[in-house]
C-alpha cells in the first residue's frame, strides 16, 4: 500500500499563522515543532538554573540559613527533574532531532506529523504542573529519583504532581521515539542507504529504542509507586511487606538507559559539527555505527551498577561492574574517533567549534569518573556524595549542554538565516568552560571526602571548597547573560548567513535560510557522502 | 502533510512534485505495542521477583481458583478467532458479515470483562491485603483496562463498517487491521499474565 502526497494539499502553510504566531499553534511542521521544543526547553532551563543557583547559594555556607530545609528539598527535587525530563530529554531529541533528522533522511516532515506535534504539546503543561506544585502543598521533597520510602512518607500532593508531570513527560517522549524510528527506517529517500546517512541519524536510531524499552518500564513503575502513596498498597513499602530495591532495579532501568537517551544525541550533534569545522571526513563512519548501537545494547544491561550499596548479591555486583567497564570501550572507540577527525584537520576556531571542544575535554573526565565509579569498592566509598554529583554534571552539563550550545551556535544560521556574533559566542564559551569546572571539578574532592549530596548543611571543613564551587556557578548564571543578548540582537540585526555559511556537505545545508515549508523546492538532494570534505583534492594529488 | 487516506490515488496538478512512499502506519503502531509491552514485562518482572524475594506471612497464602481465568483464556482466544474471521469477510467486500464477527468480538470482549469483574468481587483478598494481593490486581487491572480499551476500538470500526456510508472497506483496511493486531497483542499478554499469574 502506498501514500501519496498532494503537492496543493500538503501546502499547508495557508491553514496555520503566519510569523511568530505558529510557534504557539499547533503546528505540524516539524521545523517549528523543533523550535517550539528548544525554546520551551530553553525556558524550563532558565527556571531549572535559577533552582540550582538557589542550590549554590544555600552551600555557599555550612548552615541551613537561605532557606529552610524542606524547601531546599524541594528545591533540588525540580532542579533535577525540570533539567533532565523538561531541558535535556526534549532539547537533545525533540528540538534537534525534529529540526534536522527529516532533513537527514530526506523527508518533508516526520513520518507521524500529528502524534510530533501532540508529543510537543504534552510537554508545557506538565512542566508548568511541576513547577506549579511548589505553590500547592510544595513540591515533591524525594529527589528526582524519588526512592520510596522517602517518596511516600513526604507530603503526598506534590509527590503525586511529580508523578503525573514525569509520566506526561514520559508519554511525551515515547511518542517523538516511535516518530524517529519509523522516519529513519521508514521515511529514507529512495537510494539513501542506512550507512550513508549523517550520524546524528544513527544516534537518534539508538536513542530512540531506548526510549522505546525502557521508558514504558518507568511509567509502570510510577503507577505502582503512586498506588502506594494513594490506595496504601505496599509495593515498595517495607511497613507492608515491600520491596524497595524492586522500585530501584526498575526505576533504573529507565533511568541508567536515560543517561544515554541524554548523551547519544548529542554524540550524534558533535559528529555532524567536528567534520564540517574541521574540513575533514568524520574519521571510522562504521566503527561510530556499532559503537552507538553497542552502547545501545550494554546501556540495557548496566542498570544496577546505580545501587551497589542496596544489597545487591555478588553475582550481580560482578555482572554489573563487569558490564559497566565494556561500555567505557565503545565510548572510547567514539572518543578517539573525534580526536582522529580533528587530527590534521582545517580547524576553523568558532564558537561551534569551541564547545564542542569543550565537550570532548568534559565528557574524558566524566567518563573517566564514570569508569571508576563502577568499580564496587570505589563506589561504596563515595556513593551518595558529591563525587557522584560531580560525575554525572561531567556528563549532562559539561557533555549534553555543551554540545546543545554548540549547536545552537551551528544551526542558528540555518533556522534565522543570521549569524550569531562570533565576539560574544566566544565570550560565552569562555565564562561557561571555566565556570563549569570551577564549579564541578570542587565537588569530586568534596565527595572523596564524604560531604554527603542532597544536604543543606554539611561539616564547616568543606566551606571554602563549597565557596569556589559556588563561585563557578555564579559565573555559568552570568555566561548565559552574552548568550541571551547574542540571540535577541542576531536573530534581528546579525549578519546574513546565506544558504551555506560553513559550505557544509548534510543535507539541511542544501535548501534555502530559513528552509521552506516543504524543506526543499524541488526533489530532496541524495547525499552520498554527507561527510566527504577535501575528498576532491586527496583523489587529484 | 500526509493523506492518511490511503484509498484515494490523488491526481497531481503539479506533475513536478510527485511523491508517494509506503503506508508505515502499521509500523508505528508496532513500535508502540512493542513499548506497551514493555510495561508489562516490568510488572511481571517485579512480580516475580516479589515472588521470589518476599515470602507471604502465613495466611496469606491463597490458591487462586482456575475456572473462571481458564474459561476467560477461551473467550479470548475464541475472539482472536472470530476477529480473524471478521478481517477475512471484509477482504471479499462481505461488509455486513464482517460487522456480524466485529460484533461477535466485541461481545466476548464484554464476557471476558464480566467474568474478570465477577472473580474479583469473589476473591477473599483486597488491594491492600498483602503483596501478592496488590500485584494480582495491578496486573489483571491493567490487562483489564487493555481489553476495555479494544472493545470499544471494535465497536467503533463496527460502526465504520456499515455498509452505506462506513469508512471501512476492503480497499481501506487499516483501522481494522490495526485494531486487530492490538488485540491479538492483548490476548497474547493475557496468556502469559494466566501462565505467571494462576499457573506457576
Amino acid at each position: 500500500m502506498t501514500i501519496s502526497i498532494d503537492p496543493q494539499k500538503t501546502n499547508n502553510e495557508s491553514l496555520q499563522p503566519k510569523g511568530w504566531l505558529r510557534y504557539f499553534s499547533f503546528s505540524l511542521d516539524h521545523k517549528v515543532i523543533g523550535i517550539q521544543y528548544l525554546v520551551c526547553g530553553f525556558l524550563f532551563y532558565l527556571i531549572g538554573g535559577t533552582l540550582a543557583s538557589a542550590i549554590r547559594i544555600e552551600l555557599a555556607s555550612p548552615m541551613s540559613d537561605f532557606m529552610p530545609r524542606d524547601v531546599y528539598n524541594q528545591v533540588l527535587t525540580l532542579h533535577g527533574t525540570i533539567m533532565i525530563f523538561l531541558w535535556i530529554v526534549p532539547v537533545v531529541n525533540g528540538a534537534f532531532g525534529n529540526y534536522l533528522i527529516p532533513f537527514y533522511v530526506g523527508a518533508r516532515d516526520m513520518a507521524f506529523p500529528r502524534l510530533n506535534a501532540v508529543a510537543f504539546w504534552l510537554i508545557p503543561p506538565s512542566g508548568l504542573m511541576l513547577v506549579a506544585s511548589y505553590f500547592v502543598e510544595g513540591a515533591a521533597q524525594a529527589g528526582w529519583t524519588a526512592y520510596p520510602p522517602l517518596s511516600i512518607t513526604t507530603p503526598q500532593s506534590g509527590q503525586i504532581i511529580w508523578i503525573l508531570s514525569v509520566l506526561l513527560l514520559g508519554g511525551s517522549s515515547i511518542f517523538g521515539g516511535i516518530n524517529f524510528i519509523a522516519t529513519i527506517i521508514k521515511l529514507r529517500r529512495p537510494g539513501l542507504k542506512l550507512m550513508q546517512l549523517p550520524m546524528y541519524c544513527w544516534a537518534m536510531l539508538g536513542t530512540s529504542i531506548l526510549v522505546v524499552l525502557s521508558t514504558p518500564v518507568l511509567a509502570g513503575t510510577l503507577i505502582l509507586l503512586s498506588f502506594d502513596i494513594i490506595a496504601n498498597t505496599g509495593f515498595f513499602n517495607p511497613v507492608l511487606g515491600g520491596n524497595v530495591v524492586v522500585y530501584q532495579h526498575l526505576f533504573w532501568f529507565y533511568s541508567h538507559p536515560a543517561v544515554y537517551i541524554m548523551v547519544l544525541p548529542a554524540f550524534g550533534l558533535v559528529s555532524e559539527i567536528l567534520p564540517v569545522h574541521a574540513r575533514k571526513p568524520l574519521f571510522g563512519y562504521t566503527t561510530m555505527v556499532f559503537s552507538i548501537m553497542g552502547i545501545v545494547v550494554l546501556g540495557l544491561v548496566v542498570w544496577a551498577h546505580h545501587m551497589f550499596t542496596s544489597g545487591t548479591p555478588p553475582w550481580m555486583r560482578l555482572f554489573f561492574t563487569i558490564a559497566t567497564a565494556f561500555i567505557a570501550v565503545p565510548t572510547g572507540i567514539k572518543f578517539f574517533n573525534w580526536v582522529a577527525t580533528l587530527w590534521g584537520g582545517k580547524i576553523s576556531i568558532n564558537s561551534a567549534m569551541l564547545f564542542s571542544c569543550g565537550f570532548i575535554i568534559n565528557f574524558v573526565f566524566g567518563g573517566i569518573t564514570g569508569v571508576a565509579l563502577a568499580q564496587v569498592p570505589f563506589d561504596i566509598h563515595v556513593h551518595d556524595t558529591y563525587f557522584v554529583v560531580a560525575h554525572f554534571h561531567y556528563i549532562v552539563y559539561g557533555g549534553t549542554v555543551f554540545i546543545i550550545f554548540s549547536s545552537i551556535y551551528h544551526w542558528f544560521p540555518k533556522v534565522t538565516g543570521k549569524m550569531l556574533n562570533e565576539k560574544l559566542g566566544i565570550l560565552h564559551f569562555i565564562i561557561t568552560f571555566i565556570g563549569f569546572n570551577l564549579c564541578f571539578a570542587p565537588q569530586h574532592w568534596l565527595g572523596l571526602n564524604g560531604m554527603p549530596r542532597r544536604v543543606a548543611e554539611y561539616d564547616p571543613q568543606f566551606q571554602f571548597v563549597n565557596q569556589i564551587s559556588s563561585l563557578g556557578a555564579l559565573l555559568m548564571a552570568i555566561s548565559t547573560i552574552p548568550f541571551l543578548i547574542n540571540v535577541f540582537i542576531s536573530v534581528r540585526n546579525g549578519k546574513d548567513a546565506g544558504d551555506n555559511p560553513w559550505n557544509a556537505l548534510t543535507p539541511e545545508w542544501l535548501t534555502s535560510s530559513p528552509p521552506p515549508v516543504e524543506n526543499w523546492e524541488g526533489e530532496a538532494p541524495l547525499v552520498e557522502e554527507p561527510y566527504g570534505y577535501g575528498l576532491e583534492i586527496s583523489e587529484q594529488t | 502533510m500526509t493523506t492518511l487516506d490511503s484509498s484515494k490515488e490523488i491526481q497531481k496538478n503539479n506533475s513536478e512534485v510527485n511523491e508517494t512512499h509506503e503506508d508505515f502506519r502499521m509500523f508505528g503502531l508496532i513500535t508502540f505495542l512493542i513499548a506497551d509491552g514493555m510495561t508489562f514485562a516490568g510488572f511481571f518482572a517485579a512480580y516475580l521477583t516479589y515472588k521470589a524475594v518476599n515470602p507471604l506471612p502465613d495466611g496469606a497464602i491463597y490458591e487462586l481458583e482456575l475456572p473462571i481465568p481458564t474459561l476467560n483464556t477461551i473467550l479470548l482466544l475464541v475472539s482472536s478467532a472470530t476477529f480473524h474471521k471478521a478481517g477475512k469477510a471484509l477482504l471479499k467486500d462481505k461488509n455486513s458479515d464482517s460487522q456480524k464477527w466485529l460484533f461477535v468480538t466485541a461481545f466476548l470482549g464484554i464476557i471476558f470483562l464480566i467474568c474478570q469483574l465477577f472473580e474479583y468481587f469473589h476473591l477473599p483478598f483486597g488491594l491492600t491485603d498483602n503483596l501478592f494481593a496488590s500485584t494480582f490486581y495491578a496486573l489483571t487491572g491493567f490487562h483489564g483496562l487493555h481489553v476495555t480499551l479494544g472493545t470499544l476500538m471494535i465497536l467503533i470500526i463496527a460502526w465504520q463498517s456499515r455498509i452505506n456510508g462506513g469508512r471501512l472497506t476492503s480497499q481501506n483496511m487499516f483501522p481494522l487491521e490495526a485494531v486487530e493486531l492490538y488485540w491479538h497483542f492483548v490476548d497474547g499478554i493475557w496468556v502469559i499474565l494466566f501462565i505467571i499469574l494462576y499457573l506457576l
